[in-house]
């Protein structure tokens, strides 16, 4: 009986700390906004083959009987130069972007987090030292253009555009958390911690980190829109996805052949990139509001 | 004075990353399958000739010796050859370059001279439609992909409107002036030729543009966060109360302590103007070095790219020195940190 009423509390405790979270979050409409805008992108990828007007046309699929249609009712965005609906095409396309940013962020954010942590809470040991200069080397360059560098050395494809745009990705997250916790290692709590024995990936782990956590989500959705646009640069070059993939920059690029008469091509694809990217900044922005006051 | 030993240190580490960046791309470059001069002479060429041309470029010698043929070439003039070219990098780099640094700039430019107003506005007019007007400009701007931007602007301005060129650095007539630095616009100012002048700026505009906005949106943000904290705090409360003009407030104490965290983003933004660049001269068909070491990267070339990418990484330390140095001289306080 007792344990129940503690458990009770404390699921209401835990429900209290979220509601304060989402108070915080819901109070910049706008993030609200991002957040809905978000969630039906990703539904219409997930959903893409039952809700796109003709599903087959996403991949390799061509009839020249319909190449180049302006928008119409039966193609609200026309088609293509093979034919092919745009509309469908986008929202296949969705997949690949939703796709490039879950693989890119969660490939370095942890890696990243867990090298920033140990040079942060050993700055002076050797290991630490090389774990920042090699960070120090990848940030030499825009990561843009690290990105297309290593992309172009690869066969292009969507799998090593990712492991490019992931390679140029990391030492940010390992830059950002390094000075934080060089900054937090020697607050009370920590010298306490260490005091009565804990080990050090405790310390670093449950005593450091969930003080960085605020920071670190902060920067993953505001990057989550940056990743998307070099993904998309990167396949605008013709060094990321390839046709008959229906990915959004690849899409744009081959579209600009055309412009400006059959403008349609590029222009609907580049309006979805920038409502993604609009987007996941609006929802970085709410994630920002959401731990600004708690952090400090 | 420990501005300069401040900068001198940074400059230290940035030479050191630098060179861990040439192994890098080096290593990156050289372990991949595919034989470079296989490629260059292409798939019918006889085994001796590809043999012959990899004797000649040490393809056949172990890594750290290629490495340091590389790099001792760099610093005696011979930075290897470009396999898309036919001669030597240092070459096209000499030829293409100044393009490339013209464009940025101009871009650089255009960036401070709209940031600064549209940041100081929206601060001074916080919570009005002015401001709100400037918000939501500044996040469109800050979403915009710059190739989506240019490709936009080719349309409206270009093909629409026709009030700016599409593509290219002069009109087909307009002959480039003498070269004396390989800017177009300095080469014609020097040498009194206006009209190559205005030529060059108006092919400037829409590229230079495309580079710029999203950086600028960024900077008027932050702008506009510090000048709504600078506005109400004691200094600038103190002014007020001894009754100076609001114009010298605005102009000489409050933009002065605002402008600290823009430039400290100004550099970050540098970086992404010289990365677009790729993509912008590909779009304007640009003749700079962006545009080259795009083509080297789409034919593999890795002498090219080698070269690309150094000489980003050396315009990005030059910006983030700067940098310091500016921040050295607007925040006093930088300057004392340091020396203790």
């Amino acid at each position: 009986m007792d344990e129940k009423v503690s458990r009770k509390n404390l699921i209401k405790r835990i429900r209290n700390k979220y509601g304060r979270y989402w108070y915080r979050f819901k109070r910049n409409k706008l993030s609200i906004v991002g957040l809905g805008v978000l969630i039906a992108l990703i539904l219409m990828a997930i959903l893409a083959s039952l809700i796109t007007p003709y599903p087959s046309n996403a991949g390799l699929y061509i009839n020249l009987s319909q190449e180049n249609l302006p928008p119409s009712l039966a193609h609200p965005f026309g088609t293509d130069m093979l034919g092919r609906d745009i509309l469908t095409r986008i929202i296949f396309g969705l997949r690949y972007s939703f796709l490039l940013v879950g693989v890119v962020l969660s490939v370095t954010v942890i890696p990243g987090v867990v090298l920033g942590l140990i040079a942060g809470y050993y700055p002076k040991r050797w290991f630490s030292i090389l774990i920042m200069r090699v960070a120090d080397i990848f940030v030499a360059v825009p990561p843009l253009l690290l990105a297309l560098s290593i992309a172009s050395v690869l066969t292009p494809n969507i799998t090593n555009a990712m492991f490019a745009v992931s390679l140029a990705w990391w030492p940010w997250y390992t830059r950002l958390v390094y000075t934080s916790t060089t900054s937090i290692r020697n607050e009370d709590f920590v010298r306490a911690a260490e005091v009565i024995g804990a080990s050090p990936s405790h310390i670093m782990f449950s005593e450091i980190m969930p003080n960085l956590l605020g920071t670190i989500l902060t920067k993953v959705s505001l990057d989550a829109g940056w990743v998307i646009l070099i993904g998309a640069a990167l396949s605008f070059v013709g060094l990321g996805a390839q046709e008959p993939t229906p990915d959004l920059g690849t899409m744009i690029s081959e579209g600009a052949a055309y412009l400006p008469q059959v403008w349609w091509i590029s222009i609907f694809p580049a309006i979805f990139i920038v409502i993604i990217i609009l987007a996941f900044n609006l929802l970085g922005d709410g994630i920002k509001d959401m731990f600004s006051s708690s952090i400090r | 004075m420990s501005t300069f030993k401040f900068v001198g240190k940074s400059l230290a580490y940035s030479i050191i990353s630098l060179i861990g960046l040439s192994v890098l791309v080096f290593v990156l470059a050289r372990v991949l399958p595919g034989n470079p001069a296989r490629a260059a002479l292409g798939p019918n060429a006889p085994p001796e000739a590809v043999q012959a041309l990899m004797q000649q470029l040490h393809l056949n010698e172990p890594l750290y010796i290629q490495y340091w043929y590389w790099i001792s070439g760099i610093f005696t003039g011979n930075w290897g050859l470009s396999l898309y070219t036919h001669r030597n990098v240092l070459l096209d780099v000499e030829q293409f370059f100044p393009a490339t640094l013209e464009l940025i700039i101009m871009a650089g430019i255009i960036d401070l001279l709209l940031a600064i107003p549209l940041g100081l506005l929206a601060g001074k007019m916080e919570n009005t439609y002015v401001d709100n007007i400037i918000r939501v400009l500044t996040y469109i701007g800050i979403a915009i992909p710059s190739f989506v931007v240019a490709i936009f602007l080719q349309l409206i301005f270009g093909y629409g409107l026709h009030l700016f060129p599409i593509i290219g650095e002069l009109s087909p007539g307009v002959t480039p002036p003498p070269r004396i630095t390989g800017l177009y616009v300095i080469d014609g100012l020097l040498t009194g030729e206006f009209n190559v002048v205005v030529d060059a700026i108006w092919h400037l505009i829409l590229p230079s543009f495309s580079l710029a906005l999203g950086p600028l949106a960024q900077e008027a943000r932050i702008l506009r966060s510090a000048v709504v904290e600078n506005k109400n705090s004691d200094f600038t409360l103190s002014e007020i109360s001894h009754g100076l003009p609001d114009s010298i407030i605005t102009t000489k104490y409050l933009l002065k302590p605002s402008l600290i965290p823009m430039i400290t983003i100004y550099a970050l933004d540098i970086s992404s103007i010289i990365a677009n660049a790729f993509l912008i001269e590909f779009i304007f068909n640009w003749p700079g070095i962006s545009r080259y070491g795009l083509n080297a990267m789409l034919s593999k070339d890795l002498n090219g790219i080698i070269a690309v990418v150094m000489i980003a990484g050396v315009l990005f330390v030059i910006a983030n020195t700067l940098v310091d140095v500016i921040i050295g001289y607007l925040d006093p306080r930088s300057r004392e940190e340091v020396s203790d």
